[in-house]
C-alpha cells in the first residue's frame, strides 16, 4: 500500500466514522432537534409537564376572538389532525394571521388551554406578487378552507 | 491529464493563471450584482404577505449559499491537501476561510433583521437552521484560530485540515435542517420538489445575485490564494526572480 493509499484510507475511514457518530447522536437527540411539538402530540399528552415548550401548526380560519380594549386574543391552531387552543397576550408579528402557520412559546393549563408567552409566525417558502396570490386565492379558497378547519382523524 | 493537472498545481503557474483570471470574475460579477440588485430592488413585485420586507432575500439567500460553498471548498483543498500532499490545495483552504465566514456572518444577520418583523423574533434558540449556522460560523473561527497558533505552515496545514473535515459534516445537517426537524425557518424555495415556489419577477433577479455573488466570490478567492502562495513560496527563486524582475523595485 503506497502512503497516499493509506492516508486516503485514513481520511475515508476518518469520515465515515464521524457521519455514523453525528447520524447516531442526531437520531438520539431528535426529539430535542424539534424546534416545536406537533398539536397531535399535544392533544395525545405527549409534552412536558414541568416546562415551557413550543407547539406550531396553522391558524384555523375563523377561530380568531379579540377582546375589545385589550391585549388578549383567542385562537385554535391545527397541524390539519388535531385542533387545540391558543390564549396570549401582547403584541404580534406581522405575519401572524388566520391560515398561516404560528409557532407559540408556552405552556399547558389544567383545561386544556395554551398559554402563550410568546408568539412568533411562520413563513412558508412561497414568494408571490399580490396579484397572483389573489387570483390563486379564489381559485383554491374552498380547498383550503377545508384543509385548514382541521380534519377528523384526531383520536383524542 | 495528470500532466495538466501537476502544471496547473505547480505554485508560479497557477499564481500568472489567476492573475488572467481575477478580472473576468470580478467585471462579470459586478454586472450580474448590478443587474440583479436593480431588478430585485425595483422590478420584482413586492410579495403578496411581507410586502417589501421580502428583498433582503436577495442578500441572505447568496449569502447562504456561499457560506456553505466555501466550507465545502475548504474541506476540499484539505482533504485533497491531506491525502496528496499538494500545497496548493492547502492554501485555497486557508483562503477560503475568512470568506466564508463573512458570507456566514452576512447570512446571520440579514435573515435577523428579517427574521424580527416576519416572525417576530431576532434570533430563536433551539431552532435547528438557525443553530446549524452559527455552528458553522464558530468553526470557521476556529479553523483560523487554529491556524493562526500554529507558526509552521505544514503543520498548520494538517492540523486545520482535519478540523476542516470534521466540521464538513454540519454542511449537509445545516441544508436538510428545515426538512429533518420542526423548525421556525421555512423550507427550501428554489431546490425543492415541482420547482421553485417563488414568482419568475422575483426569481431572476435572485438567480442574478446568486451568480453574481459566486462570481465576485472567485474574484476574492483567487486574490486571498495568489497571497497565500506568494507568502508560501516566499524563499523560492521563482518568487525571486518575479520580484527582481518586476520594474521600479527598490532591492
Amino acid at each position: 500500500m503506497t502512503p497516499r493509499r493509506q492516508r486516503m484510507l485514513a481520511v475515508g475511514l476518518a469520515a465515515s466514522g464521524i457521519i455514523i457518530a453525528t447520524a447516531l447522536t442526531l437520531e438520539a437527540l431528535k426529539d430535542n432537534m424539534m424546534f416545536f411539538i406537533s398539536v397531535t402530540d399535544v392533544v395525545a399528552g405527549e409534552y412536558p409537564a414541568d416546562r415551557n415548550f413550543r407547539i406550531g401548526g396553522l391558524v384555523v380560519d375563523g377561530s380568531m376572538q379579540r377582546e375589545t380594549g385589550s391585549m388578549d386574543i383567542l385562537f385554535r391552531v391545527t397541524d390539519l389532525r388535531c385542533e387545540m387552543s391558543v390564549t396570549y397576550s401582547g403584541v404580534l408579528p406581522d405575519l401572524f394571521r388566520e391560515g398561516q402557520g404560528v409557532v407559540a412559546h408556552g405552556r399547558m393549563d389544567r383545561s386544556g388551554m395554551f398559554i402563550a408567552d410568546r408568539i412568533m409566525a411562520k413563513h412558508d417558502e412561497n414568494y408571490m406578487a399580490p396579484e397572483v396570490a389573489a387570483s390563486l386565492a379564489e381559485n383554491v379558497n374552498e380547498q383550503t378552507a377545508d384543509l385548514v378547519q382541521g380534519g377528523p382523524e384526531c383520536d383524542s | 491529464m495528470w500532466n495538466l493537472l501537476h502544471r496547473l498545481a505547480s505554485p508560479p503557474h497557477f499564481y500568472r493563471l489567476a492573475a488572467g483570471m481575477i478580472p473576468w470574475f470580478a467585471v462579470s460579477g459586478l454586472l450580474a450584482v448590478a443587474y440583479g440588485a436593480y431588478a430585485g430592488l425595483f422590478i420584482a413585485p413586492p410579495d403578496y404577505q411581507q410586502g417589501d420586507a421580502f428583498r433582503i432575500i436577495y442578500v441572505h439567500v447568496p449569502s447562504a449559499y456561499l457560506s456553505m460553498m466555501a466550507y465545502v471548498i475548504m474541506a476540499t483543498g484539505a482533504g485533497i491537501g491531506l491525502i496528496w500532499r499538494m500545497k496548493l490545495a492547502h492554501a485555497v483552504a486557508a483562503a477560503a476561510a475568512p470568506l466564508g465566514a463573512w458570507f456566514t456572518f452576512l447570512a446571520l444577520v440579514t435573515g435577523s433583521i428579517w427574521g424580527r418583523p416576519m416572525w417576530g423574533t431576532w434570533w430563536e434558540w433551539g431552532d435547528p437552521r438557525l443553530t446549524s449556522e452559527l455552528v458553522m460560523l464558530f468553526l470557521y473561527f476556529g479553523y483560523i484560530a487554529l491556524r493562526g497558533a500554529i507558526d509552521d505552515t505544514a503543520k498548520a496545514d494538517r492540523a486545520s485540515a482535519v478540523l476542516a473535515l470534521v466540521g464538513a459534516v454540519n454542511v449537509p445537517i445545516i441544508h436538510f435542517s428545515v426538512e429533518w426537524w420542526s423548525s421556525l425557518h421555512q423550507g427550501p424555495t428554489l431546490i425543492r420538489k415541482g420547482g421553485p415556489a417563488i414568482d419568475s419577477a422575483m426569481l431572476y433577479p435572485l438567480l442574478a445575485m446568486i451568480l453574481g455573488f459566486t462570481l465576485l466570490f472567485g474574484a476574492l478567492l483567487l486574490r486571498r490564494v495568489r497571497t497565500e502562495v506568494l507568502y508560501r513560496e516566499r524563499r523560492t527563486k521563482w518568487v525571486r526572480e518575479m520580484i527582481l524582475s518586476t520594474p521600479g523595485n527598490n532591492l
